[in-house]
């Protein structure tokens, strides 16, 4: 008996979002990640390099090393990125605006965030510090000043989107709702955000990473479960494409920094914590993540690769 | 696929002579159809019937055992698509690659490091399980010894590669009784292998040439009554491979389509030459239902993350995973510094033991038995109430290591402390931040003061 695969066409898709004012677009695909034998996946999930304002000092060392002449200079880390690594996307993370941390004024990074969406070509998701109060402040901020460039504003949660869906409406960005691991309350916030008039296809969802080790399950489920509610019950509000946060997540490992010297049976820490981003990001995309944001060149590079061969 | 109690009374005598201790063939034939009666309790029951109900209550994804002993590993049987839907149940066997015609330290240094590939995490035990043996001599002596050598190194599962059945032979008279998986039977060879595997009762994985050759050629070996098969589609680049393993799962769960009904088995160290790409290749495999993945390092770095990757997938998601419950020692925690309790939700234990040890604030974190839930879960449920965490507290001999009586709480259910100081009166309850990121912040500010 010939083997006939089961077909499993849908009549939905997932929403195409258009970011910056170029031709990039995200989403748009009526099929399970990369299931291409049964549909189509108009675009191809996108890289975003990761960008902070802030000089990270306490990174480890197999990932400063390589971004060691950029680390303090975010548009040249930016323009490397678009340049030199094939970025799609910049993940800018005003990390310097943190009230636990420097705590510098929302305008100081704005302008950061300007010249930034200025030196590259490539969209720009603008993350604040994640401080649910500053944030509100700081992205406003950068709506404003990034205004015309249609960058990604980021996150707006539970308490705060408000605020920043104001702003991105006001400054005509795009916004990213990020929540916990949870598919109704995603579809609660961006139930409130398109209450607030933020059109339904100017939203992307970060349903919170947890890395390898660390919770990828929670969020490999939770985006499985976003693409069928999207495809197979035609649920509106889950059609929004998904953002993964991997590179920040990811090197929060203890298995993915730790010296070989400290923890021998772990294996060499230059390649093992590179994999473990790779391994974050490469499950998630089958999962059905729509942007992976992420940290290491040679994470990058494999990450790219993965895409391409999967894209055929 | 189950049958209904009806589809079962159909086959039955229908002579309602209740020797089966159940007056009628029909409550027989609903008790069947409910799993709690056998078959067996029939005495009148056909051969055919017989056969017809093994065939309906056989699972849709046959479970294959290979090796033996202390590393024998199960894989197959597996019932859902997705991990939400239920679980998946056979962790991944992870493979190393390695062949008779690598130079003697290089075959004894690889061995060596796969048999060591060991580890505990959140209280499992992560493995690598099997060595993957290619001939490439073409010399059925000289692989025999290799086998040979390699068992009395290791007690990993082995899979003798070969599609040579007389070089098979001389595999399966040297390691034959340590149950391995035969690779490889194809269009080729399968009356010769497949006669091996039957009269030695080894299981065999069949060898494709993509998913449709596969189907014919699994569906050839079943006629052969071989029911202990792993499916290689042959495909050999991720999108292929990828494609392919949703198709077997899918025509094996959805389509019941019988010569799909077993595990699967592919080789990311024959689809390239860069080591990341393949070890995304097998995350991405694992993810999407591989029974076996075969890879050529078994460096650490490389199969360690692996590992934790098989564990996160393989969790149950209704089961959440739990760490044992203790004082654990963040950096080297002394007579003065802080105590910590929280809960044993391996989450909750890896984030907030992650953000202390950010800290550089040497600290003791006790860890409550909360039946693995979160800190509002488990409060919620009354795991994590002022009675059990000072029974911890009392009988965790923690006020013998340290100095002081001050017990840090998570912010979250700061509204115990009160009860919590009741039970506890020696000591001073603090109630500590709500979100671990904030956890840092408080204990610098804690040891200053």
């Amino acid at each position: 008996m010939a083997f006939e695969m089961p077909k499993e066409t849908s009549e939905s898709k997932i929403r195409e979002v258009t970011l910056g004012t170029g031709d990039v677009k995200v989403g748009g695909e009526n099929i399970l990640p990369f299931y291409l034998f049964e549909g189509e996946m108009p675009n191809r999930p996108l890289i975003a390099v990761e960008v902070y304002d802030d000089n990270p000092q306490e990174w480890s060392p197999v990932v400063a090393e390589p971004l060691k002449d950029v680390l303090a200079d975010p548009v040249a880390w930016a323009k490397k990125a678009q340049d030199e690594w094939g970025a799609d996307l910049i993940a800018l993370r005003l990390k310097s605006t943190d009230p636990k941390g420097d705590d510098k004024p929302a305008e100081e990074a704005a302008q950061t965030a300007k010249a930034v969406a200025e030196a590259v070509s490539i969209p720009v998701i603008v993350y604040g510090s994640e401080d649910v109060d500053k944030d509100g402040d700081v992205l406003k901020a950068a709506a404003v000043a990034t205004e015309g460039k249609n960058v990604v504003l980021g996150p707006a949660n539970e308490d705060n989107y408000k605020t920043v869906g104001a702003a991105a409406l006001g400054y005509k960005q795009t916004v990213a709702a990020k929540t916990p691991i949870d598919v109704n309350l995603a579809k609660q916030l961006n139930i409130l955000l398109s209450n607030l008039g933020v059109d339904v296809g100017n939203i992307l969802v970060d349903p919170t990473t947890g890395a390898l080790g660390y919770g990828l399950e929670y969020t490999y489920s939770v985006m499985e479960r976003f693409k069928i509610a999207a495809l197979r019950q035609d649920d509106s509000m889950t059609q929004m494409p998904l953002i993964a946060d991997v590179g920040v997540e990811a090197w929060k490992a203890k298995e993915a920094k730790a010296p070989a010297a400290d923890e021998p049976a772990w294996g060499d820490e230059n390649k093992r914590g590179v994999l473990w981003e790779i391994l974050t990001a490469s499950s998630l995309l089958v999962a059905g993540a729509d942007v992976v944001i992420m940290r290491h060149p040679d994470a990058i590079k494999t990450v790219r690769k993965v895409i391409d061969s999967l894209m055929g | 696929m189950a049958l209904s109690g009806l589809d079962i009374f159909k086959l039955l005598p229908k002579t309602n002579c209740g020797e089966c201790k159940v007056p009628t063939c029909l409550a027989f034939a609903m008790k069947l159809a409910g799993g709690q009666a056998k078959l067996e309790e029939c005495p009148y029951v056909s051969d055919e019937t017989k056969d017809a109900l093994a065939d309906a209550a056989a699972p849709p994804i046959a479970e294959v055992l290979v090796g033996q002993g202390a590393k024998e590993f199960k894989t197959g049987a597996e019932l859902v698509l997705f991990r939400h839907e239920k679980r998946f149940v056979n962790p991944t066997g992870m493979a190393i690659m390695v062949s008779d015609a690598m130079a003697d330290d290089e075959l004894t240094a690889k061995v060596e490091a796969a048999t060591k590939d060991s580890w505990e995490r959140v209280g499992q035990q992560l493995e690598v399980k099997l060595l993957a043996v290619k001939c490439e001599s073409g010399d059925g002596a000289k692989f025999a010894e290799v086998l040979k050598k390699i068992a009395g190194m290791s007690d990993l599962a082995l899979m003798p590669m070969s599609e040579d059945v007389d070089v098979m032979k001389a595999a399966v008279d040297a390691v034959g009784d340590k149950n391995p998986l035969l690779y490889a039977a194809t269009a080729a060879n399968l009356d010769a292998m497949g006669a091996l595997a039957k009269e030695k009762n080894l299981p065999l994985v069949v060898k494709g040439d993509g998913v449709d050759s596969l189907a014919e050629l699994s569906e050839k070996a079943m006629g052969m009554e071989l029911k202990n098969l792993v499916l290689d589609p042959g495909t050999r680049d991720l999108k292929s491979t990828l494609e392919a393993l949703i198709a077997i799962r899918r025509g094996a769960l959805n389509s019941k389509f019988k010569p799909f009904g077993f595990p699967t088995i592919v080789f990311p160290c024959e689809e390239t030459d860069d080591a990341y790409f393949e070890g995304a290749l097998a995350g991405i495999y694992i993810a999407k239902y591989a029974g076996i993945v075969v890879t050529s390092d078994p460096d650490a770095w490389m199969q360690y993350p692996l590992q934790v990757e098989i564990q996160n997938i393989y969790t149950d998601p209704q089961k959440p995973m739990a760490v044992d419950a203790k004082f654990y020692e963040i950096g080297s925690p002394g007579p003065d510094s802080p105590v910590l309790v929280t809960t044993n939700f391996s989450l909750t234990y890896f984030i907030v033991s992650g953000e202390i040890e950010a800290s550089k604030v040497d600290s003791w974190l006790g860890i409550v038995d909360s039946e693995g839930q979160s800190v509002l879960t488990a409060w919620a449920a009354g795991k994590f109430v002022p009675d059990i965490i000072a029974k911890f507290i009392n009988t965790s001999g923690i006020a013998d290591k340290v100095n002081h009586r001050k017990l840090v709480i998570p912010g979250y259910v700061a509204q115990i402390s009160g009860e919590l100081d009741e039970e506890l009166p020696e000591w001073e309850i603090l109630v500590g931040p709500r979100e671990a990121a904030d956890i840092s912040t408080y204990l610098r500010n804690m040891v200053a003061q």
